[in-house]
């Protein structure tokens, strides 16, 4: 039970950082230190113990400590434990796909759009299907914003329609040919059973069918989604957490003038 | 409860506020005394006892209440048809919504009886309605004298495995692990359904249905588990949405005693329409009332899209209106869980001391009320080890002002419903904090003229503002304003408008009358 509490043995480990090699770091460099915590679904015990230890060692952790265990429920018991993985991931040999626009200020998007579009941008957004939530949207979209980043119906050169929550896909997409939408923001926060997969593919599908997704620029956000991900469900960007109303205009309109400059290339050959 | 005011708050204006918030109760009582809807309908056909399903799974009440609605004749009320309909045929209820569902009868067809033998027919089942649900009511009391309950705050905490089966396996583990209320949750989108869902579920979004059946699973294994640890545990459910007033029935039936019931909710965030769920809420609160259910209120939530700061005076306004429409259900002061919430920006310098002040201010304004005290949700942000300590400032001060209901944070909050283990850290952080700070609130004052009497002063004054408003314009039009949470519905808006009628000239719900008189 004594690894690596208040040991005195010399680190007989590499501490040089070597980023082809990475590991998690505790204290020192490639310690590879990392909490973790479950529960098993057996009694409290020395044998329940002894299972969470063997656990982590299959996960490839060495020197597993379980420093508390608790049973929540009988036949439950939680675990909190400290390790040394022993994997190790190449950080140099990474590609994770990203938003590729600028982020820009609000002032800096509505100037922007005035330079190079010359008109205002309607963008329409809803919260989805069965999702009852508008939390998503509603940062991204209302006036007052989040965390003091401003939403889309402050900015000048956006004309923004929020439509709120339980938005069917037909609903949604009826309005946008109404609006003329340049831009359709979906907001999915219920991910349970991967609901918000079934989704968001559902919305691509009908705008495909409709003959629609190629004119506009469709976005799709929540703590759930990633960039990576919305690419994959046929989206142009996807955000996830920690973006704000500024991403998300910014690309907008980025990729609106990147359209319309890609438009006029075309036209020109 | 003796009245409090270690908050200097001025009395007289809390007075003039709440006659403020009668005044719009009022307004909207006349309203909904004139409609019936077809959710009320159907509790009517629920509590004539008639339940189950027809062949296409469509539940009978529906099959009732949308035949009457098909011919027009909704606006005399099922009871008004169902009674004739006994006296013609000599049926039950629920053989005749049996014919009914198969095509056999047209209750709107038949010839009619006079209104005494009418009544006559129906009078005796209603008496069967009012035991049934009298005797859910004795069975909780009694339970509560003889093994007992936690003591307030009670800590609420939510189950939502999305299968019922499995709901009891958490709900039945966070009672042990403390828990004194466990709250099924929904699955998503139920509150636009037109119907309530029939049998035992195991499916659903972020939660499963709200059935009768499942009501009857848990509330058996709460009692199991209650009496195992000899303390009465709660269950809780959601009577919101276009079926207020049958889930009211349903859980009245299976012994509820806990539902969140607030037609404002439904307005604001579910786009529900607002004449059609204020009436139904009416009915919905009288079956609560009776049924010695605590209703919870869902002010909290006008915090998670609007500022919690600068919006604060909001959930005091509609607090205050909320506990009017209440007591004009009938429901009694320890029965009303008036909702707010600990949801300001946790950056926000001293922001600690001004949610204390609002959390004492709805102690004293709302001194015998079960108040719901919300944890932060907005502010959640991924970061498990800090929301450990924001739920912990949370609990600090749901001890500190005595709240009714302390509805757990859980650190996991924003990432996923909870896991058993996320229960226990927190139900362990509630008990610790409501532990070691348990007479804080008694040994406290505060300081004339501080951070907190100032801030609870100048809530106050904004409420009472706003409430002035309200009373020329009365709550439809402020509500299409978007006064509330910053979001505007109109009254024509939204859903199942559709669904409400007229009362007509044979009109008759005797339920509501003797419920409020405790009959």
């Amino acid at each position: 039970m004594s690894e690596g509490l208040y040991s005195m043995e010399a680190k007989d480990f590499d501490k040089t950082l070597d980023l082809k090699k990475v590991k998690p770091y505790g204290d020192t460099m490639n310690d590879g230190k990392m909490q973790i915590s479950f529960t098993l679904p057996v009694p409290f015990g020395d044998e329940a113990t002894e299972a969470a230890k063997q656990l982590l060692k299959k996960m490839g952790l060495k020197d597993p400590l379980v420093v508390f265990s608790r049973e929540l429920t009988p036949g439950f018991t939680f675990f909190n434990c400290y390790a040394a993985c022993t994997e190790t991931v190449d950080y140099t040999g990474i590609y994770v796909p990203k938003v590729e626009s600028a982020v820009m200020s609000m002032e800096e998007t509505d100037e922007y759009i005035k330079a190079n579009i010359g008109r205002h941008l309607v963008v329409l957004g809803a919260s989805t299907g069965t999702d009852a939530h508008t939390v998503g949207i509603d940062a991204i979209m209302n006036m007052k914003g989040y965390a003091g980043h401003y939403g889309l119906e402050r900015y000048e050169m956006i004309d923004a329609l929020n439509m709120g929550s339980q938005v069917a896909n037909e609903d949604f997409i009826a309005k946008a040919i109404e609006m003329h939408a340049d831009a359709l923001l979906v907001s999915q926060t219920v991910t349970q059973k991967d609901v918000h997969i079934k989704n968001l593919t559902e919305l691509v599908e009908l705008l495909e069918a409709e003959g629609l997704r190629n004119k506009v620029i469709l976005v799709c956000g929540g703590a759930r989604i990633t960039h990576e991900l919305a690419k994959e469900l046929g989206y142009d960007a996807g955000f996830g957490m920690n973006t704000y109303a500024d991403n998300v205009a910014s690309f907008i309109a980025q990729e609106f003038v990147a359209r319309m400059q890609a438009r006029s290339a075309s036209e020109k050959e | 409860m003796i009245m409090e005011n270690k908050l200097g708050l001025d009395f007289k204006q809390v007075e003039y506020a709440r006659s403020l918030a009668k005044k719009i109760a009022d307004d909207v009582q006349e309203f909904a005394d004139q409609y019936t809807t077809i959710a009320v309908e159907r509790t009517l056909c629920r509590l004539m006892g008639i339940d189950g399903i027809d062949s296409n799974g469509v539940p009978l009440p529906n099959v009732v209440a949308d035949e009457l609605k098909d011919a027009g004749s909704l606006s005399q009320g099922a009871l008004y048809y169902i009674g004739n309909a006994i006296v013609q045929t000599g049926l039950q209820p629920q053989e005749i919504a049996e014919k009914i569902a198969a095509g056999k009868m047209d209750i709107t067809k038949l010839p009619f009886s006079s209104e005494d033998q009418i009544k006559t027919a129906y009078d005796p089942l209603i008496k069967v309605a009012l035991d049934r649900i009298k005797q859910r009511r004795t069975r909780r009391n009694h339970y509560i004298a003889t093994i007992g309950e936690g003591s307030q705050p009670y800590l609420y905490v939510i189950v939502a495995t999305g299968n019922i089966y499995e709901d009891v396996v958490q709900a039945q583990a966070a009672a042990r692990q403390g828990a004194d209320i466990i709250a099924v949750i929904r699955s998503t989108g139920q509150s636009l359904i037109d119907y309530v869902p029939y049998g035992a579920t195991t499916e659903g979004f972020g939660g499963t249905f709200a059935t009768q059946e499942n009501f009857r699973i848990m509330r058996k294994a709460l009692d199991e588990v209650g009496e195992e640890l000899g303390r009465y545990i709660r269950l809780c459910n959601y009577c919101s949405g276009l079926c207020m007033p049958e889930i009211a029935v349903m859980g009245a039936f299976e012994g509820l005693d806990v539902m969140l019931n607030d037609a404002l909710y439904g307005i604001l965030f579910r786009d529900i329409n607002m004449q059609r769920t204020l009436i139904d809420q009416f009915f919905s609160r009288v079956i609560n009332g009776y049924a010695g259910v605590i209703i919870n209120t869902g002010e909290d939530n006008y915090l998670t899209t609007a500022d919690a700061f600068q919006e604060a005076h909001t959930v005091l306004a509609s607090d205050l209106i909320n506990e009017q429409l209440a007591a004009l259900a009938g429901i009694p002061e320890k029965q009303m869980g008036l909702g707010h919430a600990f949801e300001m920006d946790p950056s926000i310098e001293n922001g600690f001391l001004y949610e204390l002040a609002q959390a004492l201010m709805e102690r004293e304004i709302f001194p015998d009320a079960c108040l719901k005290y919300m944890p932060p949700t907005k502010f959640m942000t991924g970061n498990i080890f800090r929301g450990h300590i924001q739920d912990a400032l949370f609990n600090i001060a749901g001890i500190w002002s005595h709240q009714g209901i302390q509805l757990l944070g859980m650190p996991t909050e924003a990432i996923h419903t909870p896991y058993m283990s996320d229960r226990y850290l927190s139900i362990e952080n509630a008990k610790y904090i409501f532990n070691n700070m348990k007479s804080i609130g008694d040994e406290m004052s505060y300081k004339p003229g501080g951070i907190i009497q100032t801030r609870a002063a100048t809530v106050l004054n904004n409420a009472t503002d706003l409430l002035e408003k309200m009373v020329s314009e009365g709550l439809f039009t402020s509500l299409e304003k978007g006064i509330f949470a910053d979001v505007k519905r109109p009254r024509n808006g939204g859903r199942g408008l559709d669904g409400v009628v007229r009362k007509g000239e044979h009109y008759r719900n005797p339920f509501i009358e003797m419920m409020l008189k405790r009959v």
